[in-house]
């Protein structure tokens, strides 16, 4: 179970009779990720209930769901951080950063390609000095990403003088309305998904994501397997400074502006939500389908808080105690797991 | 000394254990008399652990009874078999790195009045342990990581005797030690038994058993194979064949040919005035295809220190390496590794592999770029490849998906092996092959490392235990603090040899 049986399974099936297709999907599922299925089930259910005229209209679950693709692409860069032995607290900051210098009046005259290559470039530079700073600089990822989350912010701030910039390019803007809709989709979304399959793709189906699963799992014994782990590092920092630009572009397009405050303890939720879908924080295991449902489950007790009119308060202490719900559960099944 | 007719301190009857599939203790008895050392024996996965975490109260039998001098107890926690007077010092010793000495020895029952601590006495009562354990020399303030794995055993057995304890279950603690440590270390039994505590005492080295031991059992598969046997007397064979259940000599694999030691051919490896201050002066050796060439040496001796060296886990102050006319880049072991060097380190668990991941993934682990299509993985070609290796080594179980950490020691050794196989690589750096390895999977281990020179690898290594550097290797180059004493053909070096080189002057 602590491998990760999403490819162990299929290869299996060469060797035996084909199981039922029900069985196999079952098999093949983390029963981490199976859980976070079922606490989702379980969410719908209560939305369902408490609010059968809203909670299950498209509209409401396009909300649900464009709400969570901006945090989302930041839990996939943030995921393979926490796999590869990591942690990145600045990446609310990054956003914050990359948001307000990619819309300054300067950056704005260049229109739409300006402003996206704007946030992409500053995240991934944000990225880069984070992953030097630990892979050369030799220093604990706690602290280099906590320095960067201070001065990022900081420079946000005197970038913007305090102060929103509005968005005047069209093109960017016209992202988050209806007439950009694909089959009725947000593109907001179809980014999110394409961010975590390439998430997906990158850690289960290729050399890099299982040297980040070998770097964060025991670091001594892939440096003498021949890795090269200041390398890997630094490439996991700049993949999440990228989502953070990427995520900064998105919540561009969403409200039409830049700002300093953007992207406030998005670290934290990064973190709870790659938490509960299962990556251990110490690194060396995790999967991006559990962030995801990590951050679905999270957008939906948001939604679900929102419905019924209740205080963020209430919502918090809720979050709270999913995410100790979620880790005592997963201690449970993996002392199982070891006993066997 | 004791003697069989003493009444038990301990009588263990019938226990049996299992856990989900694996039933490993099944109707184990096991008594132990006052002031004996009773040595336990077992090839990895016999029960041994299982049974001595029983008797420590970290495991509850799911039968069995458990009779403590003359009274029926349940150890329902590891506090409840310390009350009684039990202790036990595990393999992975159980500090606390940034505490200091004292504080280690009185964790979990502090010497304090109302909460507060009186480190003073603490720091006495210590120094006081440590003195009975002919170790004044520690210092009870001192910092207990920066003491050497042999003081951090000491560390140990001072915790255990702090506490009112009349029996000490020792897990191979002669593991990390050197020769004259082990003599303290036995030394300390002796004492303990003659003030009338009990040991229990399990190790791999059969030498040992013989030495200290009073009486042994036996473990195979859950059962003991044989109980209270004399330490001293019963003979080898019959032992090997209790843990194995089948007659095994004891036997290193011949040796390389006469030709392919002395004149060989081109060097694989070359290294010429390799030095690391403070660890070892210049060196020189050479490295042919086909030949196996062992370091023998104490601990700080550089035997480790210089294989580390080779493969770039540190940078030497001097000196160059060039394998296959090439030179080598020094301090780089990702550049090792692309010229064709392999390392089996020490420790197995900590620097070799991926504890969490399956045999497969931690056997392809150096070759991924193999597999890599462009980036992506051939996970096919993958898995076909690595359970090639898997079986070409006969490693079980056959199965590359199962996971590294439930496979013995022996196993997890030839995973290593399999890793490097696979890589292709030219030489292979062998530091402790066997460590932690059962006497039934060393012979097979030895074969394979003779088998891979034969087939043209060239290996250097490193083992603390003489007879497998001489039974193994074919030229030997014996070290003494960091410098080379002497170099010869194994077969012109015997124990009693190489011990007077490696001791001379100390």
């Amino acid at each position: 179970m602590l491998s990760s049986p999403e490819t162990v399974t299929a290869e299996k099936a060469g060797d035996r009779p084909p199981p039922s297709p029900l069985r196999a999907l079952v098999a093949r599922a983390d029963l981490r990720v199976l859980s976070l299925v079922v606490v989702l089930a379980a969410l719908i259910v209560v939305g369902a209930v408490t609010e059968p005229e809203q909670f299950l209209e498209w509209a409401n679950i396009r909300l649900i769901l464009t709400q969570g693709s901006i945090i989302g692409v930041v839990t996939v860069g943030m995921t393979l951080v926490i796999i590869g032995g990591g942690i990145d607290l600045s990446v609310g900051a990054i956003v914050a950063l990359a948001s307000v210098w990619a819309t300054t009046v300067a950056t704005q005259d260049y229109g739409f390609t300006g402003i996206l290559f704007t946030a992409v470039i500053v995240g991934v530079g944000c990225g880069l000095v984070n992953g030097v700073l630990i892979s050369y600089g030799g220093m604990v990822p706690f602290i280099a990403t906590l320095a960067m989350l201070a001065s990022a912010r900081g420079l946000a701030l005197m970038i913007s003088d305090g102060k929103t910039q509005i968005v005047s390019v069209n093109a960017v803007t016209d992202l988050g309305l209806p007439k950009s809709y694909v089959l009725g989709i947000p593109p907001l979304i179809i980014i999110f998904a394409v961010i975590a399959a390439l998430g997906w793709l990158l850690l289960n189906r290729t050399t890099f994501g299982r040297r980040t699963v070998a770097v964060g799992g025991n670091a001594e014994a892939a440096r003498l397997a021949g890795i090269n782990i200041n390398r890997q590092r630094l490439a996991l920092y700049l993949i999440s400074g990228l989502c953070c630009g990427i995520a900064a572009f998105m919540l561009i397009v969403l409200s039409g502006s830049g700002q300093n405050t953007n992207g406030n303890l998005y670290e934290l939720d990064a973190i709870a939500a790659a938490i509960i879908g299962g990556t251990l924080l110490s690194g060396g295991r995790g999967t991006i389908v559990g962030s995801v449902l990590g951050v679905l489950v999270f957008m939906t007790i948001n939604n679900i808080f929102a419905l019924n009119n209740l205080e963020t308060d209430v919502q918090q202490i809720a979050k709270g105690a999913i995410i100790v719900v979620a880790v005592l559960v997963q201690h449970r099944t993996s002392r199982n797991a070891a006993d066997a | 000394m004791a003697t069989p007719s003493t009444p038990p301190l301990l009588t263990m009857s019938g226990i049996t254990k299992s856990f989900p599939g694996v039933r490993a203790l099944d109707g184990v008895d096991l008594d132990v008399a006052a002031g004996e050392v009773h040595c336990l024996l077992g090839q990895n996965g016999a029960g041994k652990s299982t049974l001595i975490k029983v008797l420590a109260g970290a495991h509850q039998p799911d039968e069995g009874e458990i009779v403590w001098r003359g009274e029926r107890v349940a150890l329902k926690s590891p506090v409840a078999a310390m009350n009684l007077g039990i202790a036990t010092i595990y393999q992975e010793l159980d500090l606390v790195r940034h505490l200091s000495v004292a504080e280690n020895v009185f964790l979990g029952h502090e010497v304090a009045t109302k909460g507060f601590v009186r480190r003073r006495e603490a720091r006495q009562r210590t120094a006081e342990l440590l003195k009975r354990l002919g170790h004044p020399e520690i210092e009870p303030g001192r910092i207990v990581g920066s003491l050497s794995a042999a003081g951090q055993q000491i560390v140990s057995m001072a915790r255990a005797l702090s506490h009112d304890v009349k029996l000490i279950v020792m897990d191979e603690p002669s593991a990390a030690l050197d020769p004259d440590e082990v003599d303290n270390l036995f030394r300390i039994v002796a004492d303990l038994t003659d003030q009338g505590v009990a040991v229990i005492y399990i190790s791999h080295r059969l030498e040992e058993i013989r030495r200290i031991g009073d009486r042994v059992t036996v473990l195979k598969d859950g059962r003991a194979a044989a109980s209270g046997l004399p330490a001293k007397d019963t003979p080898t064979p019959k032992v090997v064949s209790l843990m194995t259940g089948r007659n095994v000599e004891y036997a290193f694999p011949e040796k390389a040919p006469e030709d392919v030691v002395v004149r060989g051919g081109e060097p694989v490896l070359t290294a010429e005035g390799l030095a690391l201050d403070g660890e070892f002066a210049p060196v020189d050796f050479e490295l042919r295809p086909g030949e196996i060439v062992g370091l023998a040496g104490l601990v700080g001796s550089g035997r480790s220190e210089i294989l580390e060296t080779v493969f770039g886990a540190r940078k030497p102050t001097a000196g160059r390496i060039t394998v296959a006319g090439k030179p080598l880049r020094l301090g780089s072991v990702t550049a090792a590794v692309a010229a064709g060097l392999g390392l089996a380190p020490e420790e197995r668990k900590s620097q070799a592999l991926l504890m969490t991941e399956s045999v497969s993934r931690n056997v392809s682990i150096s070759s991924l770029s193999r597999f890599s299509r462009g980036s992506w993985l051939d996970r096919g070609g993958e898995r076909a490849a690595t359970r090639a290796a898997a079986r070409d080594l006969s490693l079980r179980p056959d199965n590359p998906d199962a996971l590294i950490r439930t496979l013995s020691g022996g196993n997890q050794q030839k995973a290593v092996l399999a890793r490097w196989l696979l890589r292709g690589c030219k030489v292979l750096l062998l530091d402790e092959p066997t460590r932690g390895v059962d006497v039934g999977a060393r012979a097979e281990l030895y074969a394979l490392i003779r088998r891979l020179a034969d087939e043209g690898v060239a290996v250097l290594l490193v083992s603390s235990e003489i007879p497998e550097v001489l039974g193994l290797a074919d030229r030997v180059i014996v070290l003494r603090e960091g410098r080379v004493v002497h170099t010869a053909p194994a077969h012109e070096l015997d124990e009693h040899r190489v011990l007077d080189l490696v001791m001379e002057g100390s």
